[in-house]
C-alpha cells in the first residue's frame, strides 16, 4: 500500500498540496513552442528548470526535447539575467541555427523581474539575432497557474508577436484559424485531417505533428519536418476567423490575435465526445458556410453504434477524472452522455469558471458529482473522496497509478503526463474517431476487469 | 491617456507631491487614476483622507485569485481613481515582484481600460532598486517619468541613478523623461543647482517647490494642501506644477552624469561661503 495514509475523512485545508494536478508552467510553454517549425525553446532561468522541463516532455512523447537555457548563477539572480540572454541567443543561433528562437521565463527570472522584452530588443538592436531569424518570448513564472497557463502564454505570444495586423482595406485571407490547445501530436493530425475532410483552407498553430511523433527514419533531425510554419502564422492575422479551441489553453492566443489583428473569434470546448465535435463541425460549417461532409457524419454514427451496443458495460459506471479543465470539461460531458457518472473531477489548474461550467454540465445528469480545481484540487482530495465511496473507473494521467494500484481500480491513462504507457503520441481522443478510440479504452480496462472477476460459473466467452 | 511615473529618493516627497499635482489636475477637470507602488502603500492617503484602502496584493493573498476591480480601487478627491499595490513587511518576502504582480493584475482586470482617464500615475518606491521597481516603465506602461529631487547631495545621486535605470528602458521602449521636479530643503543655491543638474542631464526642472509649512498641516489633516487650503499660495504652487505637467512637451532620454561630475556641481553651486 503506497497510499496507506489516505484517509476517507477530508479535513479542510488551507495551505497544503498532496500530489498535485498539475506541473510547472514553462512545460507547456516548451510544448507550445516545439509548434512552430524549425523552433529551438530557451529557457530564460537556471539550469536545473531546463531539464527538468526537457524530461518532462521527453517521458511523455518518447522524443527528444532539444532546448537552451539561460544558466543562471548567484552572479545572475543579483544582476539582472541580461547578459546571459543575450549571449545565449548568439550561441544558439550561430551554433544549432533555427528559424526561431521561443524563450520563455522561469520563477527566478521573474522574480528578480528580468523584462524578456527588453532583452530580446537589445539583442536584436546589438546583431545577436541574425537577419531573417525571429525570436519571440512569453512570461511563465511557475507560481502562477500551470501548465496549461504556461502552454496559453507562450501561444499568445505567438498570436501578438508573429502574427501580422492586415493593411486597412484588405480583404481577409480565404482561411481560418485553428488553435488545438493542448492536445497530443496526434490529436492535432486527426484536427488537420478533419479540416482537409471539410474542404475548409485553414492555419493551424501549434502543431506539434512530425515533431513530437516523428518516424524513425535511421538519422537525427534536431528540426524534424512539422511544425506550424512562421509564415503561416504571420498570415494568421488576415484570418476570416479564429476557432479557439479549449478556453484555458487557446483563448489568451486568439483574444491576441483579436486585439491585434481584428480576427474575430469563436471559443469551444476541446471536440472530445460527440456533443463537443458536434459543436465544432456546426460551428466550422456555419461560419465557413460549408456542409460537413458524409464522411463525417458516417464516423459519428459509427461512433454512437459502438456507444448503442456497449451500453450495459457503460450505464451508471463511476468514474474519478484529474487533469486539466479543457479536457475534463469535454470528456465529462461525454462520460455523462453515454450514461457513465463522472462522480469525482480534480484539476490543478485555477480559474472559477471551472466550477460553473462543470456545474452546468454535471448538475443535473450527475447531482452527486464532486469536482474542485486549483490549489488545494489534488489527487490526494480525489483519492479521500474514492475512499468515502469507490468508483467504477479512474481516468487521468500516470500520477494516478498509485491509487490505481492501492484500491484495485480499473485505469485508463488519459491528458498529461502519461509516463508509463505508449499509444497517446499516435491514437486521437478528438473528434468521432477519438471518441471511439476513448470508448474502446473504458471498455478495453472494464471488460477486462469482468473477466478477472467472474466466477468459473458465469465466465463469458461472448461480451 | 497619459501614463506617467514618479520616482525619487526615499523620503523626499514623492507621495506628497504626486497627490497635490494630482488634485491640482482634478481641479482642472482631468481624471486622473494613481497606483501607489509602494509596500507603505501611503501613495493615495491624501486623497482618501486615510490609509483606509486594502491594498492589491492584501487583495490578492485573502481572496485568491477572485479579485474584482471594485475592491482594489477606490475613489478619492475629486473623483481620482486610487489604488495602492501593497507589499510585504520589513524584512520578508519580494516587494519588487509584489510591485510586477499588481500590475500585471490591475492590467488582467482591465484597470487602465476605461477610457475617460487622462492621466495614470505611478507613485514608485526610493530609488530604482531592483526589476520589480521598474516595472512601471517597461515598455506599454508609464511613457513619461518625473524624478523628485532636492538640493541635497543623496537626492540628486537618487535621481541620477533613476536616469540610468530610464536610459535602459529607453533604449528598448518608449519611456522618456519628463523633467525633476525640486522639492525644496531650502538648501543654499537650490533652485539655480537643480537647473543646472536637469540641464546635464538633458532635461528641464519642471517646477520648484518651495518649502512650506501648510503641506505639513494639510498632511496631518489627511488632505492635500489644495483640499485642505485651497486659497493658500502653496495651493497655487502645485497647481502651477499640475499645469506644467499637463501642457509638457519636453520628453527625453536623459544622459547621466559620471559621480566626478556630480560632486563638482555641488562644490560649484552648494558652497556659498
Amino acid at each position: 500500500m503506497l497510499l496507506k495514509h489516505t484517509t476517507a475523512e477530508v479535513a479542510e485545508r488551507s495551505a497544503l498540496t498532496v500530489n498535485p494536478a498539475k506541473t510547472c508552467q514553462p512545460v507547456g510553454a516548451m510544448y507550445a513552442a516545439l509548434g512552430i517549425h524549425g523552433c529551438l525553446p530557451h529557457s530564460h532561468g537556471s539550469q536545473g528548470c531546463c531539464a527538468y522541463h526537457r524530461s518532462a516532455l521527453t517521458r511523455h512523447y518518447k522524443e527528444p526535447v532539444m532546448a537552451g537555457t539561460s544558466s543562471f548563477t548567484e552572479g545572475a539572480s543579483v544582476f539582472g539575467g541580461q547578459g546571459n540572454l543575450v549571449q545565449a541567443l548568439n550561441n544558439m543561433f550561430t551554433i544549432y541555427n533555427p528559424e526561431i528562437i521561443a524563450v520563455h521565463s522561469t520563477c527566478l527570472s521573474e522574480t528578480i523581474g528580468d523584462d524578456l522584452a527588453q532583452i530580446v530588443r537589445k539583442s536584436i538592436d546589438e546583431g545577436k539575432v541574425p537577419e531573417g531569424k525571429t525570436v519571440i518570448y512569453a512570461p511563465t513564472p511557475s507560481f502562477i497557474g500551470s501548465h496549461v497557463t504556461g502552454f496559453a502564454n507562450m501561444c499568445a505570444s505567438m498570436a501578438s508577436q508573429l502574427a501580422e495586423k492586415p493593411a486597412e482595406e484588405a480583404a481577409p485571407l480565404d482561411q481560418v484559424n485553428i488553435l488545438p490547445g493542448w492536445v497530443e501530436p496526434s490529436d492535432m493530425r486527426e484536427i488537420k485531417r478533419i479540416m482537409k475532410t471539410m474542404g475548409i483552407p485553414y492555419v493551424m498553430y501549434p502543431d506539434t505533428s512530425d515533431v513530437m511523433d516523428a518516424p524513425m527514419t535511421g538519422h537525427h533531425e534536431f528540426y524534424p519536418k512539422g511544425g506550424a510554419k512562421i509564415a503561416d502564422i504571420k498570415s494568421s492575422g488576415s484570418s476570416k476567423a479564429t476557432f479557439a479551441l479549449g478556453a484555458w489553453a487557446s483563448e489568451p492566443a486568439a483574444k491576441e490575435l483579436w486585439k491585434k489583428c481584428r480576427v474575430p473569434y469563436e471559443t469551444l470546448d476541446l471536440p472530445i465526445g460527440i456533443k463537443a465535435t458536434d459543436r465544432f463541425l456546426a460551428k466550422l460549417s456555419e461560419v465557413t458556410g460549408t456542409p460537413v461532409p458524409d464522411s463525417l457524419t458516417a464516423e459519428r454514427g459509427r461512433a454512437v453504434d459502438m456507444i448503442t451496443d456497449m451500453q450495459s458495460y457503460l450505464y451508471g459506471k463511476r468514474v474519478a477524472l484529474w487533469g486539466d479543465p479543457d479536457q475534463l470539461l469535454a470528456l465529462s460531458e461525454f462520460l455523462a452522455d453515454i450514461d457513465m457518472k463522472p462522480v469525482y473531477i480534480v484539476s490543478g489548474t485555477p480559474g472559477k469558471k471551472f466550477m460553473n461550467k462543470m456545474e452546468s454540465i454535471l448538475g443535473d445528469v450527475v447531482p452527486e458529482s464532486k469536482f474542485k480545481n486549483g490549489e488545494r484540487a489534488d489527487l490526494f482530495l480525489m483519492h479521500q473522496w474514492i475512499k468515502e465511496q469507490g468508483v467504477d473507473l479512474l481516468m487521468g494521467n500516470t500520477y494516478g497509478k498509485y491509487i490505481a494500484r492501492d484500491d484495485d481500480i480499473p485505469f485508463v491513462r488519459m491528458g498529461f503526463p502519461i509516463y508509463d504507457r505508449v499509444g497517446h503520441s499516435y491514437f486521437p481522443t478528438v473528434g468521432y474517431m477519438g471518441a471511439i478510440r476513448i470508448l474502446e479504452k473504458i471498455l478495453g480496462v472494464l471488460m477486462d476487469r469482468q473477466d478477472r472477476d467472474s466466477p468459473e460459473e458465469s465466465f463469458e466467452l461472448v461480451m | 491617456m497619459r501614463k506617467i511615473a514618479i520616482y525619487g529618493k526615499g523620503g523626499i516627497g514623492k507621495s506628497t507631491t504626486t497627490q497635490n499635482t494630482v488634485a491640482g489636475l482634478a481641479e482642472m477637470g482631468k481624471k486622473v487614476m494613481v497606483v501607489g507602488c509602494d509596500p507603505k502603500a501611503d501613495s493615495t492617503r491624501l486623497l482618501l483622507g486615510g490609509l483606509a484602502q486594502k491594498t492589491v496584493l492584501d487583495t490578492l493573498r485573502e481572496e485568491g485569485e477572485d479579485v474584482e476591480l471594485e475592491d482594489i480601487v477606490k475613489e478619492g478627491y475629486s473623483k481620482t481613481l486610487c489604488t495602492e499595490s501593497g507589499g510585504p513587511e520589513p524584512g520578508v518576502g519580494c516587494a519588487g515582484r509584489g510591485i510586477i504582480t499588481s500590475i500585471n493584475l490591475l492590467e488582467q482586470l482591465g484597470a487602465y481600460e476605461d477610457e475617460e482617464i487622462d492621466f495614470a500615475f505611478y507613485d514608485v518606491l526610493g530609488d530604482v532598486v531592483c526589476g520589480g521597481f521598474a516595472m512601471p516603465i517597461r515598455e506599454g506602461k508609464a511613457e513619461e517619468i518625473y524624478i523628485v529631487v532636492s538640493g541635497e547631495m543623496m537626492a540628486m545621486y537618487a535621481a541620477n541613478n533613476i536616469c540610468k535605470g530610464i536610459v535602459k528602458y529607453a533604449d528598448a521602449g518608449g519611456v522618456r523623461l519628463g523633467g525633476l521636479i525640486c522639492n525644496s530643503r531650502l538648501v543654499d543655491n537650490e533652485k539655480e543647482m537643480i537647473q543646472e543638474l536637469a540641464k546635464k542631464l538633458g532635461t528641464q526642472m519642471l517646477h520648484f517647490v518651495p518649502r512650506e509649512n501648510m503641506v505639513q498641516r494639510a498632511e496631518i489633516n489627511r488632505k492635500t494642501v489644495i483640499d485642505f487650503a485651497p486659497e493658500h499660495a502653496q495651493a497655487d504652487e502645485y497647481r502651477s506644477l499640475a499645469k506644467k505637467m499637463a501642457d509638457n512637451e519636453l520628453f527625453v532620454i536623459p544622459t547621466p552624469l559620471e559621480i566626478e561630475e556630480l560632486e563638482q556641481l555641488l562644490v560649484d553651486y552648494g558652497i556659498t561661503a
